[in-house]
């Protein structure tokens, strides 16, 4: 089958590109990308004022599955992600069981076989059930597919442990992703430390929490020479630091997610637990200091941190509440929203950080839509604005911060692998 | 009826914290105590206002004085009051709080009175059922009632509010008493200095505008009143606790102390007391001590927001 995108602004960073073409797609790859493409015969999307770009990378999403499919299964979870424009996601590893051995990467192997609607990667525990105890067989986790590993939503207490990690990670060419929390510092915190939490009454997290954990994980990285990648960065005093290190040469790159440069805390004041996630919404300066960051660099991408929960887990008392919230289905009009309309980046700047500099991080061959490449293909309506509403999220769990509000930007079509995923019909 | 020369303006289905208030509903409510407060000195102690109406309190955390004051209050209105704590509901059983609100609300009661050991436990109830939602203390966060009965006895006593100086003694980072206290006074134009050793004192206090001190006895010097919270030693928290012994000495009210103070300041304390450990017994049975009245200020400022609410859902369903 041929399909033939016309008409439409081609934004493609990665080639270089910002300019009115068309994009002729044939057995799910891209053959050409030139001004006015000839039909013959093929299927044409008339992308007349759209913005076309590569499908978007996402390189931390939780999708449940095996063990919480309540919560999202990887069929519903990459159904989100295509409605989102989403194409390829690296699927974090604190799931029942946890993605620790070569034999259960071998399982969700097997369910992506069976079930995914997009491309999905995987990233390995570092450490055996995440329990920060004992090594998982890292060598083994690449063997079997592993693009990178973590032990998302924990962070290694033992520094002799991590540093093991790191060597071995190092050795077998490894990217390890670091949740830079220190809990016996954050403790049983549910929001950021500060005034809001005073206000409402509720324990606070701090930001040395956070920034301390990454001082180290970057110290680490340093002695080891291993790729480490930051993740949910929220505070300013982690952009400082991650700022620093790239300047002193250290492997190290980093991500922040759309609720984080979004909102402050102030979002939290009506006990809103679509609003509570871990590291928690932060202060307007460190909101600012996320944009910053990602309009200098030294936040690499946008990630959403996707974490699925159900009603029974949200829709009860604050502290009682899991953290998390969803976002593949609003991460790209939430970035559109907040940081392009605001004039912080501009379109490929956006791109780049939603998927050139993810997939160059994880080291695919994603992100581009040069000749040759997957027909991985967001066509986007800029202009459009829609109302984020939990009946039209495809995701099987609604907890979306968005909730209720306008964002500009609308993914008309997803197109994966050559297949056309329309979304406005 | 009793209630005379009340302009009404309330109009919120809930109460759920001094924070959402204007200052003009703070006061609309203290000027509604004032006409309900003769009410419990008669000898037939019972108004028809909540007639017909069933009051909930429903209860998830041990407590006596707040339960028993609000059932008063809603039985001297003439309410029907159903009490449910947590021990004896279904709450043990896992059912969760807004399935519980919504039974509440099956059974066609009108108003719920709710105690919580969670902040935002009544905002998250108010928000998914239609009853009225009294917050009779959640958490750390508020507990309107306690401060808007403080606030009613210091007016009585001292006649006015803007321009007073209040010290609040104690644990105000774990205190939901001393969070609505601040709220209500300083709307209504009171100076507030909190006290405590700094381990108490949340951060960002002092954004609320408030004045922090860690030496009593300073604090104590311009004070008109002195609120002493209560001390919760048995809190099995992963927080740093002072010492009792060192507390009481640093921080505890005794006469010796008060020697120092202003004359006349008044002394208040929303129970029950540690005597020996916030402040001696000879200051908890002085001649500044109000504790008592505060109890029986309870019942009238209970009974105007159990009015003022019950009458703003009479207004919303006509």
């Amino acid at each position: 089958m041929r399909l033939l995108i016309k008409n439409g602004r081609v934004v493609d960073p990665a080639n270089n590109i910002d300019a009115a073409l068309d994009i002729l797609v044939a057995d799910g790859k891209i053959v050409k990308v030139a001004k006015d493409i000839k039909a013959n015969g093929a299927q044409i999307i008339d992308a007349a004022d759209k913005i076309i770009i590569p499908g978007l990378v996402d390189m931390h999403v939780h999708l449940r599955e095996p063990g919480r499919e309540d919560k999202e299964t990887v069929e519903s979870g990459t159904a989100a992600a295509l409605k989102g424009g989403v194409t390829t996601l690296l699927a974090m590893p604190n799931t029942t069981p946890a993605i620790d051995s070569e034999e259960n990467i071998a399982l969700l192997k097997k369910i992506i076989g069976k079930s995914a609607q997009a491309n999905v990667l995987i990233c390995g525990a570092i450490s055996k059930g995440r329990l920060g105890k004992e090594l998982s067989g890292i060598a083994e986790l690449k063997k079997a597919g592993a693009l990178a590993i973590s032990d998302d939503g924990s962070s290694v207490d033992n520094d002799d442990l991590l540093l093991d990690a790191f060597k071995q990670a190092k050795e077998a060419g490894l990217l390890v992703i670091c949740h830079s929390e220190d809990k016996a510092l954050s403790g049983k915190g549910v929001v950021n430390r500060g005034l809001i939490a005073t206000r409402m009454g509720l324990r606070g997290i701090s930001h040395e929490s956070e920034y301390l954990r990454v001082e180290r994980d970057i110290k680490l990285a340093k002695k080891t020479g291993v790729k480490i990648h930051i993740a949910h960065v929220s505070c300013k005093e982690s952009v400082i630091l991650i700022a620093a290190a790239k300047k002193q040469g250290v492997k190290v790159t980093a991500e922040a997610a759309p609720h984080h440069f979004s909102f402050t805390e102030e979002a939290v004041l009506g006990f809103d637990t679509n609003f509570k996630m871990n590291p928690p919404l932060r202060s307007k300066a460190d909101r600012e200091a996320l944009r910053q960051a990602l309009k200098d660099g030294t936040i690499d991408c946008i990630a959403s941190d996707h974490a699925p929960h159900t009603e029974n887990e949200k829709d009860i008392e604050f502290d009682r509440a899991e953290f998390g919230v969803i976002g593949l289905e609003t991460e790209l009009s939430a970035a559109i929203t907040e940081l392009v309309e605001t004039k912080l980046l501009d379109w490929p700047r956006l791109v780049e950080k939603m998927a050139v500099n993810p997939a160059r991080i994880l080291g695919i061959d994603q992100g581009s839509l040069a000749t040759g490449k997957d027909a991985d293909i967001v066509i986007i309506d800029p202009k459009q604005e829609r109302l984020v509403e939990k009946q039209k999220l495809i995701s099987r769990s609604k907890n979306c911060a968005f909730l209720g509000m306008k964002l500009r930007g609308v993914v008309e079509y997803t197109i994966y692998k050559g297949e056309v995923h329309p979304w406005n019909s | 009826m009793t209630v005379k020369g009340i302009i009404m303006s309330w109009v919120r289905k809930d109460l759920l914290g001094l924070e959402y208030l204007s200052k003009e509903e703070i006061e609309l409510i203290l000027s509604t105590a004032d006409s309900f407060k003769e009410v419990s000195t008669r000898e037939i102690k019972k108004v028809p206002a909540l007639r017909g109406k069933t009051v909930v309190n429903l209860f998830y955390e041990p407590s006596t004085r707040t339960r028993v004051s609000f059932e008063v209050a809603a039985k001297r209105l003439s309410a029907d009051v159903i009490n449910i704590a947590s021990e004896t509901s279904s709450v043990k059983k896992g059912e969760t709080l807004i399935d519980t609100g919504k039974n509440i609300q099956a059974l066609k009661a009108d108003i719920i009175v709710m105690r919580h050991n969670y902040s935002g436990a009544a905002v998250v109830l108010a928000r998914n059922i239609d009853l009225s939602v009294i917050n009779a203390g959640d958490g750390w966060h508020e507990h309107p009632t306690q401060a808007l009965l403080d606030i009613f006895t210091l007016k009585e006593k001292l006649g006015r509010i803007p321009g007073l100086h209040v010290t609040i003694v104690g644990d105000i980072a774990h205190s939901r008493v001393a969070r609505s206290n601040i709220w209500g006074l300083t709307k209504l134009g009171a100076k507030v200095t909190v006290c405590a050793p700094a381990m108490l004192i949340p951060p960002g206090i002092e954004e609320l505008g408030v004045k922090v001190s860690h030496d009593l006895g300073e604090a104590l010097k311009q004070a008109d009143a002195v609120n002493v919270l209560r001390m919760q030693f048995e809190r099995d928290e992963e927080e740093a606790f002072p010492k009792q012994l060192e507390y009481f000495q640093n921080f505890g009210i005794t006469a010796e102390r008060l020697k120092k103070a202003k004359k006349g300041i008044i002394v208040m304390h929303p129970g029950p007391i540690n005597r020996g450990i916030e402040m001696s017994s000879e200051v908890a049975d002085g001649a500044n001590s109000v504790i008592l009245e505060q109890v029986t200020n309870g019942i009238a400022v209970r009974m105007a927001v159990l009015f003022l609410v019950a009458q703003a859902r009479e207004e919303n369903a006509a």
